[in-house]
């Protein structure tokens, strides 16, 4: 009987496992236990505790760093759903701190100001499961590989602006359907063309789909926009700046689950997007002095 | 997973409509306290336990079970809804947060076990367990603590990790993330037996997670979101190998 109740903690299986249960579901970001409580009665199947949401990071400048643990563990605290939190890209020592605080799951994560600009973590040394972004299939894979048990499309995070969300959506996504079509023989040179690892690419051909959890974020902001992510094929939505920058935080949080949840329901989607008050100003991506954070890593 | 056994139909079941075409509803995991939100939303939560008092087999793993339970401890502030009917007391999170998750091999019960009785690889997430158990629910598998997590449970030696009670059957752990599907049998066995009893001709069990929409062959327009729904996610073996990517490719729908 000792035998065969051996246990096996974090297993890839287990971390990609609370991954799984977020799908279907809306991830908020929040700055304090008031903000994490609005999210959890709208529904959020998980809270991103952050100091400063995309928008500010944006407009104050600066480098941008791990949260301070203070505010993570009061966050912990007023809720009973999963905590996120931020490391910066390569600082595998923010992630040991985050990972001892008992963060559900780690985000390593492009809009704070990476602290290697060649290396991401290595995230099979964790415990604690990690979330990626990704513009395309290959950065999706070579996320995968480092450990990462669940991937985000990266988006403008903080611009309000879904359009990067749509373009990194699609780009992986279709190259996912092109893939499926692909003679195996084929999948080496496509390997070494997207620099992925060869056996992941040949297990997301086998499924028609990234092995593990797949979502959206970066300019989520209306019922709408996190309908459409799901639309295009997605697991679920991260929406940041979205919705503590807006009107009416509680209504469009709430909203914002709803369409989630119905997101093939064009009469619902009309109903919960209705009366939501100001949404967030928003960004455009193409002016001159536009600074991506997507383009932060690759 | 649940249409990989003989004569079993899984769909998605999102409203009332749905829930009144089945015969079985498996409420998976998740987040119990988005679940129960969501559905007190819709109203559905009469409709469940409408369902549930109708004798029709519920199954609820993990979050589900917490669902299903007549009392829990660990609630988020204001408490939360539960469905109730097993009577049994569940404590939310017990084993922990995620860093605390962990895979163990548990046993089958002796009444369902195949011949060979190997164990069953359980994958515990954020897990509920179960502390105290009425007289009329039946403990199918247990899980022994170890000291630490004895003194949580009072000097508690072990905790049940799956339960059945009439036409409710819980579990702790998520038979969903790994590819036996001796758990499934056992919940198929319920909606049969059941089926038996009221006569009814179809064998469908409703399965409430995502599936792919089947096109209609009458019309070549698919609608955008049938088009893009991805496939299903994998599942892990059964076994634990020790590789680190150990998906079962063989069943992928």
């Amino acid at each position: 009987m000792a035998e065969s109740t051996k246990n096996l903690k974090a297993s890839f299986a287990v971390k990609v496992g609370l991954a799984q249960m977020l799908k279907g579901g809306v991830i908020m970001d929040v700055t304090n236990q008031d903000e994490a409580r609005i999210a959890e009665e709208a529904g959020a199947v998980a809270v991103m505790a952050l100091e400063r949401v995309p928008a500010d990071i944006r407009k104050n400048g600066g480098v941008a760093r791990m949260s301070d643990p203070t505010m993570i563990t009061s966050i912990r605290k007023a809720v009973t759903i999963p905590v996120m939190a931020k490391a910066r890209i390569g600082h595998y020592v923010e992630a040991q701190i985050l990972e001892a605080l008992g963060c559900d799951y780690i985000d390593e994560s492009e809009v704070l100001t990476p602290a290697d600009d060649a290396h991401h973590i290595n995230k099979h040394n964790f415990q604690a499961p990690f979330v990626c972004g990704c513009r395309d299939l290959g950065e999706a894979l070579r996320r995968v590989a480092e450990g990462a048990a669940m991937i985000r499309t990266k988006g403008e995070a903080g611009t309000g602006n879904v359009v990067e969300a749509v373009r990194h959506c699609r780009a992986v996504m279709g190259a996912i359907r092109a893939l499926q079509t692909m003679d195996d023989d084929e999948l080496y040179v496509y390997a070494k063309e997207i620099r992925a690892p060869i056996e992941l690419i040949r297990q997301t051909k086998h499924l028609g789909r990234l092995p593990v959890v797949n979502f959206a974020a970066g300019g989520v902001s209306t019922p709408a926009d996190a309908a459409l992510m799901m639309q295009m094929g997605v697991d679920g939505v991260f929406v940041g700046s979205g919705i503590f920058k807006s009107g009416d935080p509680a209504k469009r949080a709430r909203a914002i689950v709803q369409a989630v949840t119905h997101y093939n329901e064009p009469k619902i989607l009309a109903e919960v997007s209705s009366g939501l008050g100001e949404a967030m100003v928003g960004i455009d991506c193409r002016t001159k002095d536009f600074n991506s954070y997507a383009a932060r890593s690759e | 997973m649940l249409r990989r056994l003989p004569g079993v139909n899984a769909s998605e079941v999102r409203n009332r409509q749905q829930l009144e075409a089945s015969d079985g509803l498996i409420i998976p995991g998740g987040e119990s306290t988005t679940m129960a939100n969501i559905a007190e939303r819709w109203g559905l939560i009469p409709d469940l336990q409408n369902f549930a008092q109708a004798e029709n087999p519920l199954w609820g793993t993990c979050a589900g079970l917490i669902f299903l339970a007549n009392r829990a401890v660990g609630q988020k502030a204001g408490g939360q809804a539960l469905l109730g009917g097993l009577d049994c007391l569940v404590h939310r999170n017990f084993f922990g947060g995620q860093i605390h998750s962990f895979e163990a091999l548990i046993s089958m019960p002796a009444c369902f076990a195949d011949p060979s009785n190997s164990p069953f690889r359980a994958v515990f997430i954020r897990a509920p367990a179960i502390l105290e158990a009425g007289p009329g629910v039946e403990i199918l598998s247990e899980y022994e603590l170890d000291a630490e997590e004895q003194q949580q449970a009072k000097g508690q030696k072990a905790v049940a990790v799956a339960v059945k009670s009439g036409n409710l059957l819980a579990t702790a752990f998520h038979p969903e993330l790994t590819d036996d599907v001796r758990w499934h049998a056992v919940f198929v066995a319920l909606v049969r037996e059941r089926l038996a009893k009221r006569q009814h001709p179809a064998t469908s069990v409703e399965e409430k997670v995502e599936v792919k929409a089947a096109a209609d062959p009458s019309n070549p327009y698919v609608p955008v979101w049938q088009r893009n729904r991805p496939a299903d996610l994998p599942v892990f073996r059964s076994q634990d190998s020790g590789e680190r990517y150990n998906w079962d490719l063989q069943h992928v729908s």
